[in-house]
C-alpha cells in the first residue's frame, strides 16, 4: 500500500488491515501487527496508525487481548463484506456505468464485457 | 494530555521587525509537531525563545509548566538541534559523542554508535574537515540519541542526501515508538515528513496561520479542474486559495469541501483531485491568486 494524500492516513491504515482481513492474510483471531510495527512499516505517525487500528477495534472488527495485542475478531470478514457490498454500486457500478456512457458503451456491450471477463 | 509547550501572546521584535506577532499555541506532550514556514517566517526565532536562547519582547512561555529562561531544570530535559551548530575549534566527531552525556542525562552511547556507523560518521574527523552532510548527520545524531524528552530539529538535514534522510525518518520513528517523546520538526521538505507528524504548527510573518492535526489538514483542501465557467460558478461562494488557467480550462484549489459540495462537483463535470500537505501550505502562505495565461 501507498498512503496517499486524499484521505487522512488512519482511514487508510484500517483499510489496509481490512483488505487483510478479507484476502485471508489476517485469519480470524489472528493477532494483527502491533502500531508500531505498522508506523515503521507505512513510515507513518505511530498516533496515526493506532487511530486506525483503534476504528476497527470500535467497529468490532479487532479485539484487544489486555498486554498481548491485537487479534482479529469472530465473523470480522463476514461483517467487512457486508458493509463493503452495500457501497459497491455507488463506489464502482455507478462509475463504471457512467465511463461507459462517456464511450457510448450500451448497458448490454458492458454487460456482455462483464460476462466475457468473468467466464475467463 | 498535558502540555510540553505552552505559549501566549509572544512577541519578539527586531527594533520595527517582528519577527514572532503575538502568538498562542500549544504542544502536547508525546508528540511529533511540524514546525513549517517560508525562509524568515520566523521559525528559528520561535525556537531560540522556546529553548531560553533568546528573550520574549512580550508574552510568556511555559516549556514542561516552567519558563525556560535561565531556568536548567527546564533546559536539562530539552535538546535544540539548529542548523549550523557551532563546535569548539579542534574538536573531532568522537568529543561531540562524548561530552554530549554532560548534557543529556538520557544519552544513549550504544545508540549513538549504531547511528554514528548507520550515517558512515568517521569519528576521528575533525568537525571543521567534515562535508556539510556529515556536519548534519552529527545533529542528526545527537539528537536521536539524547533522548531529551523535548527535542527540536531546526532543519537538520542540509547537505543530507536522500538515503541518509530517510535513515533519519526511520531511525526517529522507531526510537519515538520505543521512547515517546515531545519532538518539534523544522523543514522545508514537507513532502517528506508530512506522514511522520501528528501536528503541524505553520508560521507565516511572525504569526501562525496553521495550528491543526496532520489528519485534519490532509484532504482538507481540494483542487476542481474543469472549464473557466463551469469551475468559476463552482469556486463563486467558496474560499479560493489558489487559482491556475490554462486556455479554457481552469484549476481551483478550494478550502474544505463536503461530501455534498464534492458530489455537485462532480454532477458539474469538473475534475476533483487532492492535495498535499506541502501545496496546501504553498498556498496558504503565498498571495491568493496567480494567474499563468498561457495563450495558444
Amino acid at each position: 500500500m501507498r498512503v496517499d494524500d486524499s484521505r487522512p492516513i488512519f482511514v487508510q491504515i484500517a483499510e489496509q488491515i481490512e483488505n487483510d482481513i478479507l484476502s485471508g492474510a489476517l485469519p480470524e483471531n489472528s493477532q494483527v501487527p502491533s502500531t508500531n510495527e505498522y508506523a515503521a512499516f507505512h513510515r507513518i505517525n505511530p498516533a496515526t496508525a493506532g487511530k486506525g487500528v483503534n476504528v476497527l477495534v470500535d467497529a468490532g472488527i479487532l479485539f484487544k487481548k489486555r498486554g498481548i495485542g491485537m487479534f482479529v475478531a469472530k465473523g470480522a470478514r463476514e461483517r467487512i463484506v457486508a458493509e463493503r457490498r452495500s457501497t459497491f454500486l455507488t463506489e464502482y457500478v455507478q462509475p463504471l456505468l457512467g465511463e461507459a456512457l462517456n464511450l457510448d458503451i450500451s448497458v448490454e456491450q458492458l454487460a456482455a464485457m462483464i460476462m466475457k471477463e468473468g467466464s475467463q | 494530555m498535558t502540555a510540553a509547550i505552552e505559549v501566549n501572546s509572544l512577541t519578539r521584535r527586531f527594533g520595527a521587525l517582528r519577527a514572532v506577532d503575538d502568538i498562542s499555541f500549544t504542544i502536547d506532550e508525546g508528540t511529533i509537531c511540524g514546525l513549517l514556514g517560508r525562509n524568515g517566517a520566523g521559525k528559528t526565532t520561535l525556537m531560540q525563545l522556546l529553548t531560553g536562547q533568546d528573550f520574549a519582547s512580550a508574552g510568556t512561555i511555559r516549556v514542561f509548566g516552567h519558563s525556560p529562561v535561565e531556568n536548567a531544570r527546564v533546559l536539562q530535559n530539552v535538546c535544540f538541534i539548529k542548523e549550523s551548530q557551532k563546535y569548539p575549534e579542534d574538536f573531532r566527531v568522537k568529543h561531540v559523542m562524548t561530552s554530549a552525556p554532560w548534557f543529556f542525562s538520557n544519552w544513549d552511547a550504544e545508540f549513538a554508535e549504531q547511528l554514528t556507523e548507520e550515517f558512515r560518521l568517521p569519528l576521528g574527523r575533525k568537525i571543521k574537515k567534515l562535508s556539510r552532510g556529515q556536519l548534519s548527520s552529527v545533529g542528526v545524531i545527537i539528537g536521536l540519541a539524547s533522548r531529551a524528552p523535548l527535542t527540536f530539529f531546526d532543519e537538520p538535514y542540509l547537505g543530507l542526501d536522500a538515503l541518509a534522510r530517510q535513515l533519519f525518518y526511520d531511525r526517529l520513528l522507531e526510537d519515538y515508538a520505543k521512547h515517546p517523546r515531545t519532538v518539534v520538526l523544522s523543514t522545508h521538505l514537507i513532502d517528506e515528513v508530512s506522514n511522520l507528524l501528528e501536528h503541524v504548527l505553520v508560521i507565516d510573518d511572525g504569526r501562525i496561520i496553521i495550528d491543526d492535526s496532520a489528519d485534519n489538514l490532509r484532504g482538507s483542501a481540494t483542487t476542481v479542474v474543469g472549464t473557466s465557467e463551469a469551475v468559476e460558478r463552482f469556486a463563486q461562494s467558496r474560499n479560493v486559495l489558489h487559482l491556475d488557467r490554462i486556455g479554457g480550462i481552469c484549476s481551483a484549489t478550494l478550502d474544505a469541501l463536503s461530501p455534498d459540495d464534492k458530489h455537485a462537483a462532480v454532477a458539474a463535470g469538473l475534475e476533483l483531485s487532492s492535495v498535499s500537505l506541502q501545496q496546501l501550505i504553498i498556498h496558504k502562505t503565498s498571495s491568493l491568486t496567480s494567474e499563468t495565461e498561457l495563450s495558444a
